[in-house]
């Protein structure tokens, strides 16, 4: 996809925009650390990791936080900060590829629906209703059901279907909101009149007047495709054991021991709820930069 | 406005059709079923032959379209057909665990509605103040925190202060309320709190936003009081927008539910959603995932039907 890396002219400032949002948005510029940080720790977790997250130690089955093992340790005596820090590795590759491929295919028939307008708009739009019946995590359930389990390569591409899918309608329906202004452009008629087709029109010349938006839509889904992911795994739906994922942590005997080994339960959530505030808190700033009268 | 209704009502038909036949279709495009699963799960060798016999006990044998015109038929009548895994009408599975459901989810409404709306003004009024801040800070935090992580912070927050777990069988409030709320009153609270955040903003935006219209100037001019300023003109209208999400947010409870009743082992809607879909119950999620479908449609209706009620300006005719 080339519209993700196309800048939007509107935040060609002198400073170069990475300093002007950094300058705008503090509370936006906090969150970008804390997502780089996670991404690092999911990039490089085989560096940064004291401990094999898979090794099995029963000699520190249920060791609580110590200079050893800074989180503790589980059931299996498997240590909780190595875990957590595969896990965001988990957690980023789902978040990122699933919200990728849900808001790019809903970007792409949102400005087509717009585009061509009458029947095809109709019947676009008839179909994502369909698919905004439901809530984002039962939708992607449905899907689970539908796909039965397939890994590829150590990722499970059932699990990113699952989540990209839901997001689909509902980028589809703000993406579309905003082609329509697009839509009635000079330099569409222009280009049109120029004869050049559909898919150049779409990709060429809509597509990255609607970037805003659409990378707006694709941060605030990271967050969510996040979250999703940890319901499923939490719900043995998702990543089975075992791969290290912040919802499978907490899913299955992690509530057996809610006396012995709370931390069992603390970091994990807490994991899953650092990164979703940070992608929710930076795709905030980046609607308040990028495009201040946009509402989600 | 009944033919109105009448008209959505009839525009329902397609969008519920369309779910119907995505959901069957999207079941059975990969191979895989029930009895896989069922037959696993027994252990010992399983033969083709038992496989067959199962499949074709279940009707699962027949063409595509055989199974789906039969589901059809049954579905206008409201016949929801039997569970493949309990082999119990899926209607009565429903049933049994509707009301357990429904609880949670207008309790936490309530919760969630009566928090926000107080929540929401204050951060509006002191706008930029800690006040604000402060609502902002609880607000990104019910969006980000899962609500079943939350309930186990609940679980253990009881455990840690008073060395007690809300109890595990359900009671109807109307036999004991005493023992169906303080089993409740935990899930209610876990899901409630996004649904609080939601609404809470909401509020607070569309309040900044009605209070910089001319008409609440014209009010403070003519000397209104400010409370009845706020209460009066700006809340009245404020509220609008936020009705429509409180009714998408009710609806959307059952997401929160599906997971979080996993949490409090509620033997509710959600956790029948969940096993259904691990044991490829396809009756089961297919007459789950309609009554979802529909209950969001109704919600929808209802939430455009309250607005005539709130906002004299909107006539359906």
């Amino acid at each position: 996809m080339t519209i993700a890396l196309e800048t939007p002219t509107v935040i060609r400032k002198p400073r170069g925009p990475v300093i002007e949002f950094c300058r705008q948005q503090p509370l936006g510029a906090v969150s970008f650390v804390i997502i780089c940080v996670m991404m690092f720790a999911g990039v490089f977790s085989g560096l940064v990791a004291p401990y094999d997250p898979l090794a099995i130690d029963f000699a520190a089955i249920l060791s609580p936080p110590s200079w050893e093992h800074w989180c503790g340790t589980d059931a299996y005596g498997r240590d909780i900060c190595s875990r957590l820090i595969y896990g965001s590795r988990t957690a980023l590759v789902i978040g990122f590829t699933s919200s990728f491929i849900g808001s790019s295919l809903g970007a792409i028939l949102g400005i087509a629906s717009a585009y061509f307008g009458g029947r095809i708009d109709n019947v676009i739009q008839r179909i994502m209703d369909i698919l905004l019946a439901f809530p984002l995590i039962v939708l992607a359930l449905v899907v689970v059901a539908a796909l039965r389990k397939f890994v590829l390569g150590g990722v499970d591409v059932n699990l990113i279907f699952a989540i990209a899918i839901p997001i689909v309608p509902r980028v589809a329906r703000v993406v579309r909101a905003a082609a329509l202004g697009v839509r009635v452009m000079p330099y569409v008629d222009a280009a049109r009149a120029a004869g050049y087709s559909d898919s150049r029109i779409i990709f060429r010349h809509m597509a990255p007047n609607v970037v805003a938006p659409y990378l707006i839509m694709l941060t605030a889904f990271i967050a969510q495709a996040i979250l999703a992911e940890a319901s499923l795994s939490f719900l043995g739906l998702g990543v089975t054991e075992p791969t290290a994922a912040w919802g499978l942590m907490l899913s299955g005997n992690a509530a057996d021991f809610y006396r012995e080994a709370p931390w069992m339960i603390l970091f994990p959530g807490a994991m899953i709820s650092l990164a979703v505030f940070a992608f929710n808190l930076f795709g905030d700033s980046l609607r308040d930069f990028l495009d201040p009268r946009f509402k989600v | 406005m009944l033919r109105y209704v009448i008209s959505r009502l009839l525009y329902t038909i397609p969008t519920l059709l369309g779910v119907a036949v995505l959901v069957f279709f999207m079941l059975r495009v990969v191979p895989g079923d029930v009895v896989e699963v069922k037959l696993r799960g027994d252990g010992g060798t399983v033969t083709q032959e038992m496989v067959d016999n199962e499949r074709k006990r279940l009707g699962l044998d027949k063409p595509l379209m055989v199974q789906f015109g039969e589901w059809m038929v049954g579905v206008v009548t409201l016949n929801f057909g039997n569970s493949m895994w309990t082999e119990r009408p899926v209607m009565e599975e429903i049933r049994l665990r509707l009301e357990l459901s429904l609880q949670v989810a207008i309790m936490a409404t309530i919760i969630a509605v009566f928090i926000a709306i107080p929540l929401g003004t204050m951060a509006a009024l002191f706008r930029d103040t800690w006040i604000d801040y402060a609502t902002r800070i609880i607000t990104i935090g019910g969006l980000s925190i899962p609500s079943f992580w939350f309930g186990m912070l609940i679980m253990l927050s009881l455990l840690a202060f008073f060395n007690w777990l809300p109890p595990i069988t359900f009671t109807p409030i109307y036999v004991d309320p005493v023992a169906n709320l303080t089993q409740l009153i935990w899930p209610a609270l876990a899901v409630g709190y996004r649904y609080c955040a939601v609404v809470a903003r909401m509020i607070r935006s569309s309040l900044l936003e009605v209070l910089n219209e001319d008409y609440i100037r014209t009010a403070r001019a003519k000397g209104v009081y400010e409370k009845l300023v706020i209460s009066r003109h700006a809340l009245r209208n404020a509220l609008l927008p936020a009705i429509t999400v409180i009714g998408l947010e009710f609806t959307f409870l059952i997401g929160g539910l599906v997971v979080t009743e996993q949490v409090f082992n509620l033997n509710g809607i959600g956790q029948l959603f969940v096993q259904s879909v691990s044991r490829n119950d396809f009756t089961m999620i297919q007459g789950m995932v309609m009554l979802i479908a529909a209950f969001y449609v109704f919600v929808n209706l209802a939430v455009d039907l309250l607005y005539a009620v709130f906002d004299p300006r909107i006539r359906y005719t």
